[in-house]
């Protein structure tokens, strides 16, 4: 993994009184998916919003395309072509489908090409362009928040649990989207607890416990190894098929 | 992503939730009836439903960026009232020195007077804003308690410059002479300056209105007031967002002073902290974070206190709060809340 978009060398991240991350070493590789797995408590999100800024990290440094950012704002984070989806997805709910897109596009108009292909990704978003966020269903949201994170080109999409409560049907058709951004070399950090998405779309995988990565390789060899995930997840991850 | 797996819909809201939605637009056309129905009299209801809607008017100048400030920033300023005894100040300077444009019977030269009087008053509260917040607010983000304490005491503080600047002594603020006396129309006497009031507010609710729904700061505004971390992920420096707009809402607050000060013909330093109550009144009745809202309840809380002044005086001290708890009832959260209480 020498080509790493994205390196965290010991990040330590406080909340309050609680050490969160105790010293989370990460290389996500230029180009691919890296999926965080890891059961709920273990750090994923934490590390997540750390990379962007939102919490700072107390220790350790993280690099992106070789630039130190941990001392960084939120702001310059995502200036830095760095997009973030959020768990609770963080849609503008009293705002249009249109106006939500709108304020992802940095010089305040959007590239009708761009439009064009996302919207072929996600078809409902153009049914509901001029509604209101709020009144969309869950999955639509979630679209909605992965479409405004791609409608600018960026070097790297940080997504948090993007399947979490969704049918099966739109799970597939997520899957099917990150591997069309895949194929376009976009490099992501896709925290995810369902493993058969994990495994549709991840190149490498990171698995995190209290705090720290506790597992780094190629997806392939941990979906071939049972008993590595038994292992890793302290339940098999074939259960969470 | 396939049509065929994914078929959109979206829940039409029903008959119920649509008169739900749109029921508080009805309030003030409903009071004003009711006002008719128990005054009789058509011209006393004329004169005072004018009076009220310039009241109103100038309440919501008032209020505007005060629920602005509190739906971006999350921030309660009770020093809010600072800006308004600050603003009327502030006009009264200018006003003091185009002494002559004020007593011209030219309207032009006394509107002109107004207008910079006002355009100095907004730009010396603007920019106390500026020192407000980055002296008195910026520490205390998050902090509800503290920030009440801290804007109470900029409050003082700010009550005490204009005694050490201006006296302590309640000023005169004379109405230019365009603006003094009264239009007849049909039969009802209305002052010419709350015509004027009620212009002014008219098309400051416009200009807000068309700023936050029609351009750019304005969308990032109203993301802002539901998600600004999002904001900040969005790439955003949303702390400059909070500067800008907690200087605009002070010079609001400025704005409201000089045309209340002119309105009440005289000022004193805490003329802004006793009209606070009917501003915390609209800014509430309206829901957190709502121009709408607040437009509205600066409306009811104008025509309903001048009703019931010349109805039953006794009960005009606490009508506002009797209206606000009626509205808090049927809506917990005021009548369009932005930012939604936990």
């Amino acid at each position: 993994m020498s080509d790493a978009l994205l390196s965290l060398n010991g990040v330590h991240t406080h909340i309050g009184p609680y050490h969160i991350l105790q010293g989370v070493d990460l290389e996500v590789p230029r180009g691919g998916v890296t999926v965080l797995l890891g059961r709920n408590g273990a750090g994923k999100t934490t590390t997540l919003r750390t990379i962007m800024g939102l919490w700072q990290a107390s220790k350790g440094t993280i690099q992106f395309d070789g630039t130190e950012i941990q001392k960084e704002t939120t702001p310059a984070i995502a200036q830095r072509e760095i997009a973030f989806v959020p768990e609770d997805m963080g849609i503008f709910t009293d705002l249009t489908v249109h106006e939500n897109m709108l304020l992802a596009a940095r010089n305040g108009a959007i590239d009708e090409e761009r439009l064009g292909w996302v919207l072929g990704l996600f078809p409902p978003l153009k049914t509901f362009w001029q509604s209101a966020a709020g009144n969309l269903s869950g999955g639509q949201k979630q679209m909605l928040a992965v479409a405004r994170a791609i409608i600018e080109p960026k070097k790297l999409i940080l997504i948090d649990e993007p399947t979490k409560g969704l049918a099966p049907a739109i799970i597939n058709a997520m899957i099917a989207a990150l591997k069309e951004l895949k194929e376009m070399q976009t490099t992501i950090l896709l925290v995810e607890q369902n493993f058969s998405m994990a495994r549709a779309v991840g190149d490498t995988v990171a698995v995190m416990d209290d705090g720290r990565i506790v597992y780094s390789g190629d997806m392939a060899e941990l979906a071939a190894d049972a008993g590595l995930q038994e292992r890793l997840m302290g339940l098999s991850l074939e259960a969470h098929q | 992503m396939s049509d065929s797996l994914i078929k959109p819909r979206i829940e039409r809201p029903s008959l119920s939730q649509t008169i739900e939605a749109k029921a508080p637009l009805l309030l003030v056309p409903v009071l004003m009836v009711i006002g008719l129905l128990a005054i009789g009299s058509g011209s006393t209801w004329l004169t005072l439903t004018a009076a009220g809607l310039a009241m109103g008017m100038m309440i919501f100048i008032m209020a505007s960026g005060l629920t602005v400030i509190f739906g971006l920033m999350d921030v309660i300023n009770f020093g809010h009232g600072a800006f308004i005894s600050l603003g009327a100040f502030a006009g009264f300077t200018i006003l003091g020195l185009l002494g002559g444009w004020i007593e011209s019977p030219s309207i032009a030269l006394n509107l002109g007077a107004v207008l910079l009087a006002v355009a100095f008053a907004m730009l010396v509260t603007g920019l106390a804003g500026y020192g407000f917040e980055r002296l008195i607010v910026k520490p205390v983000y998050g902090q509800h308690l503290k920030q009440i304490l801290v804007t109470m005491g900029g409050l003082v503080v700010t009550q005490q410059l204009i005694y050490v600047i201006w006296g302590p002594d309640e000023i005169v603020l004379a109405r230019p002479a365009a603006f003094q006396g009264s239009f007849v129309v049909l039969g009802a006497a209305i002052e010419k300056y709350r015509v004027l009031a009620i212009v002014i507010g008219l098309a400051l609710f416009v200009a807000m209105r068309l700023v936050l729904n029609r351009t750019r700061i304005g969308l990032l505004v109203r993301a802002g007031v539901q998600n600004g971390e999002m904001v900040e992920a969005l790439g955003y420096p949303i702390e400059k967002l909070f500067l800008a707009v907690f200087m605009v809402g002070c010079a609001l607050a400025g704005l409201g002073g000089v045309m209340w000060g002119m309105y009440q013909e005289t000022i004193t330093a805490h003329m802004g902290a006793e009209v606070m109550i009917s501003v915390f009144i609209v800014v509430i009745i309206g829901g957190l974070g709502s121009i709408e809202g607040c437009f509205i309840g600066a409306m009811l809380v104008g025509l309903l206190t001048n009703y019931t002044g010349f109805l039953i005086p006794k009960l005009a001290l606490v009508s506002t709060i009797m209206l606000m708890g009626a509205v808090l009832m049927w809506r917990p959260q005021g009548l369009y809340p932005v930012v939604k209480a936990h």
